[in-house]
């Protein structure tokens, strides 16, 4: 049986790399006791999967991972024992069941939902909260994205699917697929590149609020958290 | 645990732009967060090292659990901020915190470091630096942390005596409730930071270097070592926990975000050891033997598997294969921890029928290699070190390995030994190709995986160490040393597997230093201070090691390197750390000295007593009944 694990990342575990995420999860399902299924062969590993990795210096409220029970008991007593066996840092919000058919966390991330801020003193040096809509409205938004192999041209707007002040706040909705996956930072360098204005040096304060799926098809998305194609209980 | 979460000492600004941030930022799992308003003891536990190595040491782990055990005790770790943090502390004025409360070390009661190699004595001084504290104990007021030294290289505290307030000559688990009391005591009455030192000086185990006065002949050497004050003890006998079994010991060590270098559970089996090789320190200073016994061993390993979630649990000790109930432990830990996915490492086993077997069922034998120790390249100067491995051990036990799978071999030898010649040089190829043939000859030419098999020689340069037998010996220069190793690689080049066979050798320069280190006294501690002052940091990394600098700090000093290397030592003089007692007594080491240069071996403390005084404990391997194990030393 597989379940689906929603937790937030905050405050000082921010520090922490993705690697070190996925390190500290293997050690805090054995101290929680949970019976996660392992790959056969000589070096056996739990059957896990993380969806989206996250940036150090991000936080977030919708980090996802996937694993493999042999045993279940109920999502609720998955939610107490793992937060039981965390740190302050990670904090586990919710466990589905997922269904059989379900893509691994990875595999099924299609967007993910950003809110940014920027620190006191490193805010753009123009009136950025009225140039959003502009900068959004605009057909296509060439960057150069740099890449394993070198540089590549790519076209920054298929990759927002919305962008909106909310309060003062930024909040942003990017694709997050393996293929196309758009770092938010990259965003508003290009905001503000579009505005004749840099980004300060570790100007922004990030968090992811939610990984998206998509429930829809390409051409007609529907896009809903990961935990939404999960069940709170055991699938018949 | 929750709601706890701390301030960070860095700013966001900082920790986003140095390398690996997770170093010091504290909160790991089993980190111990007290309420400051409920502690009257503040103690920093420093390993002057970086955090992924600092974090692997398991002593630490004990005494921070046995201090936070302690009502009104709140123990934290400090490590050496990395090159890169340091540069930012430093130009930004920031001192050095300690991980849980992410507070000044500067505002402890005491700050308590290890000494785990000389090469480390640089980071004292960083740490003290940053934290704010003068380097030089005799300029420390009243309101600064008191700065304790311990572990093997207190053994020799001399070379850094200038530095602490006071060291722990011996294991930690016996004196330190005594001394938190006495602390409290002199901090209740207003006595002052040096009556505190004056009364800890007499209890056991406590050397403070303040009350002591060397005196030295024309000649460079010590005319004498004697207390300042009445009441001050001359010697100082190292402190040694008798109860092994029963004693404390974590069963929730910290685990760390990070990947660190020792990422696992590690279970103590037992302290000291029977062989007595003697270029040893090891071997000398933990004895006598004690075991552990099986009960705790197995309530430890599944306690501390439990609170941890690690997926690897290591046996510790100097050599496993003389823990005698090795075999049931084996065993339930494979029952125990194989059904939960553990993994189990067994490092410093005698390779024979039982170890293979054992290995075979934990270890994926195509992925590992095995390792053998024989230090020395000839029967005659294995002799001479007492290192009992035979050929015919080594190939036997090669022969053995080959036939079970394995194809990769590793071998250690010392380069520099005392009495050395070319030929026990040669012996070291000599060895490593008998090993290479044996592989031919034992595994059929269809069954070789990819055909071959790998030996790889590595040689480290002998450095003679305090408390062992070959405290008196000469230490080789650095041109001797480096003329050694090309002697070795040349005799494998000439070899009919050269081509099997992978050569490594350690840096030269380094080892003499630690030498200096190693065997020096107390007219050191000027020179690591001028070294410190041009910016001689984390000298145990090759990449920041500068030997110029270690150079021009001895000739700005007036101190001559080969006074503490190369020079012979006479059997009556007087050494820097001869005042302190390590349980073997110096006759005993003369005797194994003496012995060494007939090539006469000594048994092991199990077959016959050698007398080295280490019965005075009255514990351990001392009070065993005496049997024939004619076993030799593998580790």
């Amino acid at each position: 049986m597989k379940i689906r694990i929603k937790f937030r990342k905050y405050g000082n575990l921010k520090y922490i790399g993705h690697l070190d995420v996925q390190r500290f999860f293997q050690k805090a399902v054995r101290r929680a006791g949970i019976d996660v299924a392992y790959t056969t062969g000589f070096s056996p590993h739990q059957i896990m999967s993380f969806a989206a990795p996250l940036g150090v210096g991000l936080e977030s409220n919708g980090e996802y991972m996937d694993m493999e029970l042999n045993s279940f008991t109920d999502c609720q007593d998955i939610v107490t024992r793992l937060n039981q066996a965390c740190v302050e840092g990670i904090e586990i919000l919710s466990a589905v069941v997922l269904p059989k058919e379900a893509g691994n966390a990875m595999a099924s991330v299609a967007a993910a939902g950003y809110t940014v801020r920027f620190r006191e003193g490193r805010e753009p040096e123009f009136d950025w909260q009225n140039r959003i809509a502009s900068f959004y409205g605009r057909e296509s938004i060439p960057v150069t994205k740099e890449t394993k192999k070198g540089t590549a041209e790519i076209d920054l707007k298929q990759g927002i699917f919305s962008m909106e002040l909310r309060g003062d706040t930024l909040y942003m909705l990017l694709d997050a697929s393996s293929a196309g996956n758009i770092k938010p930072q990259m965003v508003i360098e290009a905001f503000l590149s579009d505005n004749q204005d840099t980004l300060k040096e570790n100007a922004l304060l990030i968090t992811r609020e939610e990984t998206y799926t998509n429930i829809g098809t390409p051409d007609m998305p529907k896009l809903v958290p990961l935990e939404a194609v999960g069940l709170e209980t055991a699938y018949e | 645990m929750r709601g706890r979460m701390n301030k960070l000492a860095l700013s966001d600004d900082i920790l986003m732009k140095i390398e690996k941030p997770a170093r010091y930022i504290g909160g790991e799992v089993n980190a111990v967060v007290k309420n400051k308003d409920e502690v009257d003891m503040r103690i920093a536990m420093c390993f002057p090292d970086v955090y992924e190595i600092g974090m692997s040491h398991l002593g630490i782990q004990i005494l921070y659990d046995m201090f936070n055990r302690l009502d009104g005790v709140w123990c934290e770790r400090v490590y050496s901020p990395w090159v890169d943090l340091d540069a930012v502390m430093r130009k930004e004025k920031i001192p050095l915190f300690a991980l849980e409360s992410q507070e000044p070390v500067r505002n402890f009661d005491w700050l308590g470091i290890t000494l785990q190699y000389e090469m480390c004595y640089t980071n004292i001084l960083q740490v003290l630096d940053l934290s704010g504290i003068p380097l030089l104990a005799k300029d420390r007021g009243e309101d600064m942390p008191i700065v304790i030294g311990g572990g093997p290289c207190a053994y020799n505290p001399e070379p850094i005596a200038d530095f602490f307030d006071l060291f722990y000559i011996g294991e930690g688990e016996t004196q330190y409730e005594k001394l938190i009391s006495l602390y409290r005591l002199c901090r209740r009455d207003k006595l002052g930071r040096k009556e505190f030192l004056r009364r800890a000086a007499q209890i056991p185990g406590i050397y403070v270097p303040m009350f002591y006065e060397a005196a030295y002949h024309e000649d460079g050497t010590i005319a004498s070592f004697t207390p300042t004050e009445e009441n001050i003890p001359p010697v100082i006998v190292k402190e040694i926990e008798k109860e092994v079994s029963s004693t404390y010991y974590p069963k929730k060590p910290l685990v760390p975000f990070m990947r660190i270098t020792q990422d696992r559970v590690v279970l103590e089996i037992m302290r000291g050891c029977i062989r007595g090789c003697r270029f040893c320190q090891a071997g000398q200073i933990y004895r006598p033997v004690r075991e552990r016994s099986l009960d705790m061993l197995k309530e430890y390993a599944t306690a501390m598997l439990k609170n941890t979630g690690q997926e690897e649990i290591s046996l510790s000790s100097l050599s496993s294969s003389d823990y005698k109930k090795l075999p049931e432990l084996i065993d339930f830990l494979i029952e125990d921890c194989s059904k939960n996915h553990v993994n189990i490492s067994l490092p410093s086993l005698r390779i024979d029928a039982f170890s293979l077997d054992v290995m075979q069922k934990v270890q994926d034998v195509k992925k590992t290699s095995l390792t053998f120790a024989p230090e020395a390249g000839s029967q005659r100067l294995r002799n001479v070190i007492n290192k009992g491995l035979t050929e015919e051990d080594i190939l036997n036990g090669a022969a053995l390995a080959f036939e079970g799978g394995w194809t990769r071999v590793k071998l250690y030898f010392m380069l520099g030994l005392p009495t050395e010649t070319e030929e026990d040089i040669r012996g070291i190829a000599e060895l490593s190709n008998k090993i290479a043939a044996t592989f031919f000859e034992t595994v059929p030419k269809d069954k070789r995986v990819n055909g071959k098999v790998q030996i790889v020689t590595s040689t480290s340069f002998f450095i003679p160490k305090p408390f062992t037998p070959f405290q008196w010996a000469r230490q080789c220069t650095k041109d001797e040393y480096i003329d050694k190793a090309y002697l070795t690689r040349n005799a494998i080049k000439e070899q009919l597997n050269q081509k099997s066979i992978k050569y490594n050798w350690h840096e030269a320069d380094t080892s003499v230093l630690e030498g200096v280190l190693a065997r020096g006294d107390r007219r050191i501690s000027q020179v690591l201070l001028k070294v410190y002052e041009k910016g001689a940091i984390y000298d145990a990394w090759s990449e920041y090691f500068d030997n110029e600098k270690w150079l021009s700090a001895f000739s700005e000093c007036g101190l001559d390197i080969d006074f503490y290397t190369t020079r012979e030592r006479g059997l009556d003089e007087i050494f820097p750390w001869d005042f302190i007692d390590c349980g073997v007594s110096k006759d005993f080491l003369k005797r194994e000295w003496l012995k060494a240069q007939k090539e006469e071996i000594s048994y092991n403390c199990r077959k016959e007593c050698q007398g080295c005084g280490a019965i005075r404990f009255g514990c351990g391997v001392c009070f065993e009944e005496h049997y024939d194990d004619n076993t030799p030393c593998w580790s």
